[in-house]
């Protein structure tokens, strides 16, 4: 440095680690929110842009989608916050043995997810190959379920690493934290996409 | 001392630098803790922002010559009327490559190495957020630009133009795996763009230098801001696009088959809707670099910086309004041509307000005559005549005479090359020191410097002509007789000069890493924190991390540099600031090298390639990509020390 320093502050009393907003996790985690909900939405928007094509939706001969096996999903992931609060409240407070606990839980709620939505995938009553009724409605399903599939696989990765000595590294609570609130945006794009797959064909025909 | 050890250690016995520490013996601690494992795997498992900075600026360097060399054979081809060099198919791969080379391969990575590369350093901080999904970008769009290339050296490259409309690049017309392989590189260079961008974003409001509130920071880093912000909200709808249309050509979805109630129009809206703000993308940094340059080279500081700051912001939010005036020529609603017509001709407006406090600037300054502002000139010069026949254009009646004519290929010559590649050249002279530690020859530069501008006017102020004669574009000859001929030879004799005189740039760029003039920390005596640290940096950045208390810190620090201390310096470690105020906040680990990233590149990149083939590839592919992610983030040292916390 050709300048010579002069020593004004000293940061080494700062902490290490911190929840939300002041951690970089948080901000890495936002972003991809933020890219991932811009996909939703531009495929959303291809949606209704198809849709003005048709004269109704779904179009005849085509039924819409059986309601069961996605009304039971729907249910299931709202009923999933439940815990996942719990966990976030649980690294909020360094409390290991409560996360790990939880964690087996989220990653079983996770494999029933599954269950309903490979019935969800069988229940659709129309190919991606019919129309382009049908590609938009398997791409919105399709492209939720990597999300359900890429979060599961997070949960599960941290529940091994919170089993090991990591496990007591405050920072790895900010990873929990950070999942959970990564879970809440899993379900909350299901809640429109939902509505698109399963009520617009019913309200539109 | 190994991690172990000192992680059963007591907080207060951890080195930090400080008065107690400083100087070389700071120097050789931070260097230990800072620099790449040896040997090949260690280069592979750099995740420092300036090796991975330079890796995507010379990367993209050489996409511009394979892209230049296909411009030149171009013209080669149009230099006579009815010319057989090249065949009308040859012909289409040509431009196709030349096209998607320039827009995702060269333009959009090299501002943003020019980001990865400058921003820690403008910001005062020893690496980027993030670092490994940094390194993970650039191999990804390394990997995208050899899929490309080797598919067009194979002869299975893409031959629709760089901006694929179906039908002509759907299942019915495109047959083969030309556009798939075209689709697949964008999918390549989208998740490239789109880490860099979020490790930018990160870096930028987190990692602050104490002091640098948001109304202190560079107007390059302003620029880098919007920038990725942009790459954020557009790049998902071209990576959307691209996957409907790879989807559409091999498992037989509908999306862009009219037949089935697709529509064709889908992919233009969802390809502009993208395509538009990418040309900002673009250009942005490059205001960004002229600002810098302007300041220093007027040798006061910039005339208007909330002006300046508002404007790319601005620019930023209005670029996502008007992707329509692209697809003027498909017919749309009377209002939908009014509006579009609006939203294009109000987006001159920041831009000019740019232009003018730039000018302001030169005015009011002591400007010196050296090679990074004369660029700066050729860009103001350059980019007034693109941007006023993009006014001109942005009129409907106008455009349907004009679309897709050589007077649209003019214009967006006239801004990409007049407004993105002047000003880089300019920064390139401009940090060229700062990467290498010699300065570029001023000689030499200044001729390259003429021969480009002069050059580059011969080769596109004709096309005007042409297109306004009625050449179309992408045809691969054109008839005598037409008014033609000699508008389309000077383009040819302009660009081999042009050609030529990038040549000489390359020449500079070589002879002077070895005998340029070696260069002081801060030789063109400039204001941001960049030139307050050695040339080239050390790994680490800065010894002791600086403090700001204006936008000009080192015309203000007299003699000292105020800074902070008490960072570790036997493990990498970074401070984190406020977002608005820059206030110290938390000092967080930084990731050490990993060969994971390449690792999981290399995983992703084989998934991509096989999806291509077969759409079993995205289920199985998985399952190696998720195994090299966990590696990644696995944490590799045993349980570190707590240290105190404040509440």
């Amino acid at each position: 440095m050709s300048l010579h320093p002069s020593f004004t502050e000293d940061v080494s009393a700062l902490p290490t680690h911190a929840f939300s907003y002041r951690s970089l996790t948080w901000w890495g985690i936002s972003a991809f929110m933020v890219i991932e909900g811009g996909f939703f939405v531009l495929t959303i928007a291809s949606y209704f842009f198809l849709m003005s094509q048709e004269q109704e939706w779904a179009p005849r001969p085509w039924e819409p989608p059986g309601l069961v096996a996605g009304t039971l999903f729907t249910l299931a992931m709202l009923a999933s916050e439940i815990p996942n609060t719990m966990i976030k409240k649980a690294a909020e407070s360094y409390d290991l043995a409560k996360v790990q606990k939880l964690l087996v839980v989220m990653t079983g709620i996770g494999v029933v997810l599954f269950v309903f939505r490979a019935f969800e995938f069988n229940s659709l009553n129309v190919l991606w190959t019919d129309n382009a009724y049908g590609s938009i409605i398997w791409a919105l399903l399709f492209l939720h379920t990597t999300h359900v599939v890429t979060d599961w696989g997070d949960t599960l990765v941290l529940w091994r690493l919170m089993k090991t000595p990591h496990g007591e590294d405050p920072r790895r609570f900010v990873d929990v934290e950070e999942n959970a609130l990564y879970w809440r945006f899993v379900w909350l794009t299901w809640l429109p996409i939902y509505a698109l797959i399963y009520w617009v064909p019913r309200f539109f025909r | 001392m190994t991690p172990a050890e000192r992680a059963k250690q007591p907080p207060a016995k951890v080195p930090r630098d400080g008065p107690d520490l400083t100087g070389p013996e700071l120097h050789e601690k931070l260097e230990a803790t800072w620099e790449n494992p040896p040997g090949f795997i260690g280069w592979l498992s750099s995740v420092d922002h300036k090796d991975i900075g330079r890796r995507y600026i010379v990367t993209a360097l050489v996409f511009l010559a394979l892209a230049g060399a296909l411009a030149i054979a171009m013209r080669l081809q149009l230099s006579k009327p009815d010319n057989d060099l090249i065949g009308a198919a040859r012909y289409n791969e040509i431009f196709t490559m030349h096209g998607t080379t320039m827009m995702f391969l060269f333009a959009v990575p090299v501002m943003q190495g020019m980001q990865v590369y400058l921003t820690p350093l403008m910001l005062g901080t020893r690496n980027t957020a993030f670092p490994r999904l940094n390194a993970f970008s650039y191999w990804m769009y390394l990997a995208g630009g050899a899929l490309l290339w080797v598919a067009f050296v194979l002869n299975i490259g893409p031959d629709m133009g760089w901006f694929a409309y179906p039908p002509l690049s759907g299942p019915q017309y495109g047959v083969g795996k030309r556009v798939d392989m075209w689709a697949q590189m964008i999918t390549f260079t989208e998740v490239a763009a789109l880490a860099a961008a979020v490790s930018l974003v990160a870096t930028i409001l987190k990692q602050k230098a104490p002091g640098m509130g948001l109304a202190r920071m560079p107007i390059f880093v302003w620029a880098t801001l919007v920038t990725s912000l942009m790459v954020i909200f557009s790049m998902p709808s071209v990576a959307l696009a691209s996957g409907m249309l790879l989807s559409d050509r091999l498992v037989g979805t509908q999306f862009y088959n009219p037949v089935e109630r697709g529509d064709a129009l889908l992919w233009q809206h969802l390809f502009w809707f993208f395509g538009h703000p990418e040309v900002y993308i673009i250009f942005l940094p490059a205001t960004g670099f002229v600002s810098e340059i302007v300041a220093t080279f007027s040798r006061r500081t910039i005339v208007g910086y909330p002006i300046v700051v508002m404007s790319l912001v601005a620019t930023g939010i209005l670029a996502f309004g008007l992707w329509v005036h692209h697809m003027f020529a498909t017919g749309l609603p009377r209002i939908g041509y009014s509006f579009y017509t609006a939203a294009s001709m109000s987006v001159s407006i920041p831009t000019g307000l740019q232009i003018f406090c730039w000018i302001a600037t030169l005015w009011e300054g002591r400007p010196r005559l050296q090679v990074p502002l004369l660029y700066v000139i050729g860009f103001i010069f350059t980019f007034v005549i693109g941007g006023l026949t993009g006014v001109m254009i942005a009129a409907v009646p106008l455009d349907l005479q004009l679309h897709d004519t050589y007077f649209i290929v003019a214009h967006f010559h006239y801004v990409l090359i007049g407004g993105a590649v002047f000003p880089l050249l300019g920064a390139i002279t401009y940090w060229y020191p700062k990467a290498t530690g010699r300065l570029m020859s001023d000689r030499l530069g200044k001729i390259s410097f003429w021969m480009i501008f002069l050059g580059f006017q011969l080769a596109f102020f004709p096309m005007h002509i042409a297109g306004i004669n009625g050449m179309p574009r992408r045809v691969y000859t054109y008839p005598a007789g037409m008014g033609l001929e000699l508008p389309n030879l000077l383009s040819t004799i302009g660009s081999l000069v042009v050609a030529v005189a990038v040549l000489l740039f390359v020449i500079n760029l070589v002879v002077s890493l070895r005998s340029g003039r070696k260069a002081e920390p801060n030789p063109w005596d400039a204001a941001s924190l960049e030139w307050a640290t050695s040339c080239a940096p050390p790994k680490y950045n800065f010894p002791h991390l600086p403090i700001v208390d204006s936008r000009t810190p080192l015309w203000d620090a007299g003699e000292k540099l105020p800074v902070v201390h008490g960072l570790r310096v036997e493990d990498r470690e970074v401070l984190l600031t406020t977002v608005m105020s820059a206030k110290p906040d938390l000092r967080e680990p930084s990731a050490e090298p990993s060969p994971w990233p390449f690792i999981a590149a290399l995983a992703t990149s084989a998934m991509f390639i096989s999806s291509i083939f077969s759409p079993w590839a995205v289920v199985f592919g998985t399952v190696p990509v998720a195994v090299a992610l966990t590696a990644w983030f696995w944490p590799k040292s045993p349980k570190p020390e707590r240290e105190p916390v404040i509440s």
